[in-house]
């Protein structure tokens, strides 16, 4: 088989069979939105420090919600046992690890696209989906990235929910930075910003190559 | 009546005498390390409190100075080699070098531990805060939780060649990542402009700190390889108990 062949099949499988019992979606989905409620009651928003604080929110929330999805998704394999087989298979494991990848994103997407009209209700914020679909694809490529090739490996040990965030969110920091600044950006536009989207571009092509070309060392036995 | 014990003396004596034929080597190494750690140390330590001049604007809190740096410099250091370490080890699968790793991992860590303290003294006795969230303090605190993100995740999966695998894919990733931190951060920091302090101005030292400095570079310098030699050795050790204790119980 192709490699992107075997990509898409190893997409479509995890695809079809979240789409079979949609736990993780509506999981996710209300914790996203759940996390931007305790936002509201953790910072007083008025109207003056609503732009400085709402960027963060979302993206507290996205990532928060990110790590329980990136968590899950390789856990399920595990349990089922699904990823033995699934490495005993001839399949590159760079096609492995992008199926992976592009179904985290798709799980995360999923949940962004729901939680992003509900921050713009809850926040009181103009929602321009249109400039802030870059900023929300890099950022969640970036986190998925490296969130998909750390939850191979932390699935391994038994403390695996705990272990992930601790290995992830220090990595992921540029991409926080940028995807708050940018979204900050698009809230109150300002001079002079550096280029934040760029930044994470960089980012994601540097820690995809990277992760895609690790991915084998960890999931080999 | 006394039962006879199952060894005697002169058993006992003549099992070690064979023995005695490859009689334990000294560590030479180690006890040379050791002994020039020791005097570096002593005289790091005459040379920070009594030879190096006081300070003009920040007396004598900025003795700290001397242990603060080093240890920092070495810290991050450490992580290099732990990467070296790690990659090395996915390369040639020769366990030699994640023995390496690990042990670099440790020490680096508590060196960085060290720094990160000595730090946030020296920033409270000079600039009157513990902490700013500038872009040097703040890679190394995410450097900080990079190195106990990796021993916790050696510790996790104990020792075994996944664990190993894992660790230095890990480490590969944390030394690529670590620049692009420092760089964002600096943006990051551009836009926020908070209280300018004056963090690395490296005025124009004179002599007599210089040469401190430096003797107390090399000084933690030795005392890294010194705790380096030594946490190789346990790794190994360790390594080689558990295969003895697993080819035991079967």
């Amino acid at each position: 088989m192709m490699f992107l062949e075997q990509v898409m099949a190893i997409l479509w499988k995890d695809v079809r069979s979240e789409w079979r019992s949609k736990q993780m979606w509506t999981g996710m989905g209300l914790f996203a939105i759940l996390v931007l409620v305790i936002f509201n009651f953790a910072f007083d928003l008025r109207v003056d420090n609503k732009a400085a604080v709402a960027p963060g929110a979302l993206w507290v929330a996205f990532v928060f919600a990110s790590m329980l999805g990136l968590g899950r998704t390789i856990a399920v394999e595990r349990e089922k046992g699904t990823m033995d087989r699934l490495l005993l298979c001839p399949v590159d494991r760079k096609a492995v690890y992008l199926a992976k990848l592009l179904g985290n994103m798709l799980f995360i997407g999923v949940v962004e696209i729901v939680a992003l009209p509900i921050f713009a209700v809850l926040f009181d914020v103009p929602l321009f989906f249109g400039p802030l679909l870059p900023i929300v694809l890099l950022g969640t490529l970036g986190i998925a990235a490296v969130g998909t090739l750390f939850a191979a490996m932390a699935a391994a040990t038994r403390a695996r929910e705990l272990l992930l965030p601790i290995l992830v969110f220090p990595l992921i920091v540029p991409v926080v930075i940028a995807a708050v600044r940018a979204t900050g950006t698009l809230l109150v536009p300002a001079a002079n910003e550096p280029p934040w989207l760029g930044l994470m571009a960089a980012f994601d092509v540097i820690f995809l190559s990277v992760s895609m070309l690790t991915f084998e060392y960890i999931v080999d036995e | 009546m006394a039962l006879a014990k199952r060894e005697t003396r002169v058993e006992r004596r003549d099992a070690s005498a064979k023995e005695g034929s490859q009689a334990k080597r000294l560590p030479v190494i180690s006890m040379v390390l050791l002994a020039l750690t020791f005097a570096g140390m002593m005289i790091s330590i005459w040379m920070v409190f009594i030879y190096a001049p006081t300070d003009a604007i920040e007396g004598d809190a900025q003795r700290i100075f001397y242990f603060h740096l080093p240890s920092a410099i070495i810290g991050m250091l450490a992580f290099a080699i732990v990467a070296v370490g790690g990659v090395v080890y996915l390369w040639k699968k020769d366990e030699r070098w994640d023995w390496a790793a690990r042990a670099a991992a440790e020490v680096g860590a508590v060196f960085l531990t060290f720094a990160l303290i000595t730090g946030s003294i020296w920033g409270r006795t000079t600039w009157g805060t513990w902490w700013t969230w500038d872009a040097r303090l703040t890679t190394t605190l995410i450097l900080w939780f990079i190195y106990i993100g990796y021993l916790m995740l050696r510790s996790y999966m104990g020792r075994s060649e996944a664990g190993a695998r894992a660790g230095a894919v890990l480490a590969i990733i944390g030394l690529i990542d670590v620049p692009i931190i420092y760089e964002s951060v600096n943006w990051w920091r551009t836009l926020h402009p908070q209280a300018v302090l004056p963090i690395g101005s490296s005025p124009q030292l004179p002599p007599e700190m210089l040469l401190t400095l430096l003797v107390a570079f090399v000084t933690f310098t030795l005392l890294f390889s010194l705790l380096l030699m030594q946490l190789y050795q346990l790794e190994k050790m360790q390594t080689l108990a558990q295969r003895l204790r697993a080819s035991v119980e079967v």
